[in-house]
């Protein structure tokens, strides 16, 4: 089968382009959208792109939704694309959740946890009735939110803190001299993976695809029978040392979502019956992600518990070989460009299998006479 | 990278003001910088660069470290005319940020010159940062829960 090369082309193509960006543009007549608007008011669609996109960059992100014309997926493809075209200055030291600037934090298991539940600004409870009041435009900003007489105290301690003393909950294992985290855009997906490898996969893994399996979970296929024990939502300092320095300092703040799940665990020859937990930790406020995120990592964790594993949200594998949205979306879209060589060869095999049919049965009626 | 307990102690008070710098809005840093009345010139000893720190996260929330993702940051190092040295590093892309962020950190280690900037630029972005702070504070104040209890009464026996 020898190669056929087209050529071609250019001009349609050069063409599709011009259209597309008219079509970006939309009716002149409604007024251009800014990106400063799109990161401002589109914010939670800015924090999937910045999560997902896997680089916190809050106008990059705004570009891309714009850019994109919205969609999602390729606003992604295009904050990855753009994070390739930058040196990477080093690794930050460990965020500390705890010391969060919380503006949002519940548990959902335990309603007396010290801080309070601080629902921040939320939709839940919301009615999930369209807001007429939204489509009348050119009115006043709404009025500030309230402000309590005594601002929320920091640091405020999380479920796992809470609970430190009495070991109900397993704790976080932190090694002396641990080993670099395994980087999946520097290193090739492993198996079995570690949990850091998991946890960077599903950090930037795609928010439906996590919540269709942690939805899954739930309903039986792998179910770690999930207790949202906290999410908490605010600002985080990043520390870095950079090398003229030698010591660390903080070079700026990133909004992020942690979740942690909790799941019962009756306990083992070795362990106590205890609290297991899932982690989910996002940029921005991306709460159904980052809920998902904390399902996903506990039933993953099905090995350290002896939990028998026989449901896709435990199959690391497919789970981390799916995760990702700009790696799915390329595989299964590059199946509308030109296949045309593809076809041609099937063609004439389905041609010569048909012939062959067809001579198979006139032998075959002709022994029959 | 291990860190040199020494350089870290000699370090605490720079620590907090380049911190202040770099959480600062690049604007409030523009106007505060602009706002002065004489600015020392400088030289770039790095020009402003954008780059990208991978942020850390702990498995858990308190375990051992994960990359989570990437954020945006842009450095500077700058030499001023009476010979200090600053550096920059700040979250994004804004050049200008960064640049000033280093003459500022220059400033501050400069006897001669940390007067003028001290007040005038690092407490200044100091204030309105621990401004939208306590109003973030109260704001989510204002959103917490108060649970009360409802009281069952029985009807009549």
């Amino acid at each position: 089968m020898a190669y056929v090369s087209v050529k071609g082309g250019e001009k349609a193509i050069t063409h599709a382009h011009q259209w597309l960006a008219e079509d970006r543009r939309g009716d002149p007549g409604v007024h251009e959208l800014e990106v400063a608007q799109v990161r401002e008011q589109l914010s939670l669609a800015v924090d999937r792109v910045m999560s997902e996109g896997s680089c916190y960059d809050r106008d990059l992100a705004a570009l891309a939704v714009k850019q994109a014309r919205g969609d999602l997926p390729e606003a992604i493809f295009l904050l990855r694309a753009y994070r390739t075209t930058l040196p990477r200055f080093g690794a930050s030291l460990p965020v500390e959740t705890e010391a969060m600037a919380v503006r949002r934090r519940v548990s959902a298991a335990f309603k007396d946890i010290p801080g309070g539940q601080v629902l921040g600004p939320t939709f839940d409870y919301t009615h999930r009735l369209l807001d007429f009041a939204l489509a009348a435009e050119g009115g006043a900003p709404p009025e500030p939110a309230p402000q309590a007489e005594e601002p929320q105290a920091y640091p405020m301690p999380n479920i796992a803190s809470v609970f430190r003393h009495e070991d109900l909950l397993e704790h976080d294992v932190r090694t002396d001299e641990a080993p670099e985290p395994y980087d999946l855009t520097r290193q090739p997906m492993k198996f079995p993976a570690d949990r850091d490898q998991r946890l960077q996969a599903l950090a930037r893994g795609d928010e439906g695809f996590l919540l269709s399996l942690a939805y899954s979970s739930q309903r039986g296929w792998g179910s770690t029978h999930p207790l949202c024990g906290e999410i908490r939502m605010g600002e985080v300092a990043v520390e870095y040392v950079p090398d003229e320095l030698g010591f660390a300092i903080e070079i700026g703040e990133v909004t992020l979502t942690e979740c942690t799940m909790l799941s019962g665990f009756a306990g083992s020859a070795e362990r106590p019956p205890q609290y297991t937990r899932g982690y989910g930790l996002t940029f921005g406020h991306c709460e159904r992600k980052a809920m998902s995120m904390a399902i996903v990592d506990r039933a993953l964790r099905h090995r350290e518990v002896g939990e028998q594993a026989d449901a896709p949200v435990q199959d690391e594998e497919f789970v981390l070989y799916h995760s990702d949205n700009v790696e799915a979306s390329g595989f299964v879209q590059h199946l509308k460009l030109p296949h045309y060589v593809d076809f041609q060869a099937d063609l004439q095999l389905i041609r010569r299998l048909r012939k062959e049919h067809f001579e198979r049965r006139a032998a075959l009626k002709e022994a029959a006479e | 990278m291990p860190v040199d307990p020494v350089n870290k102690a000699a370090g605490d008070e720079r620590r907090q003001w380049l911190s202040i710098l770099a959480k600062a809005q690049p604007g409030e840093v523009s106007a505060a910088w602009d706002a002065l009345s004489e600015r020392p010139s400088y030289s770039a000893l790095r020009a402003p660069e954008t780059g990208l720190v991978l942020v850390r996260g702990r498995m858990g929330g308190a375990g051992d470290a994960f990359n989570m993702g990437e954020m945006t940051v842009t450095r500077a190092a700058v030499r001023l005319e009476s010979g200090e040295t600053g550096i920059g590093y700040v979250a994004g892309r804004d050049r200008r940020h960064a640049e000033l962020a280093a003459a500022v950190d220059a400033m501050m280690q400069a006897p001669a010159l940390r007067p003028a900037v001290e007040g005038a630029v690092v407490a200044k972005l100091a204030r309105a940062q621990a401004e939208r702070r306590d109003t973030a504070a109260r704001k989510a104040a204002a959103t917490k829960v108060d649970f009360f209890t409802m009281v069952r009464t029985r009807g009549p026996q």
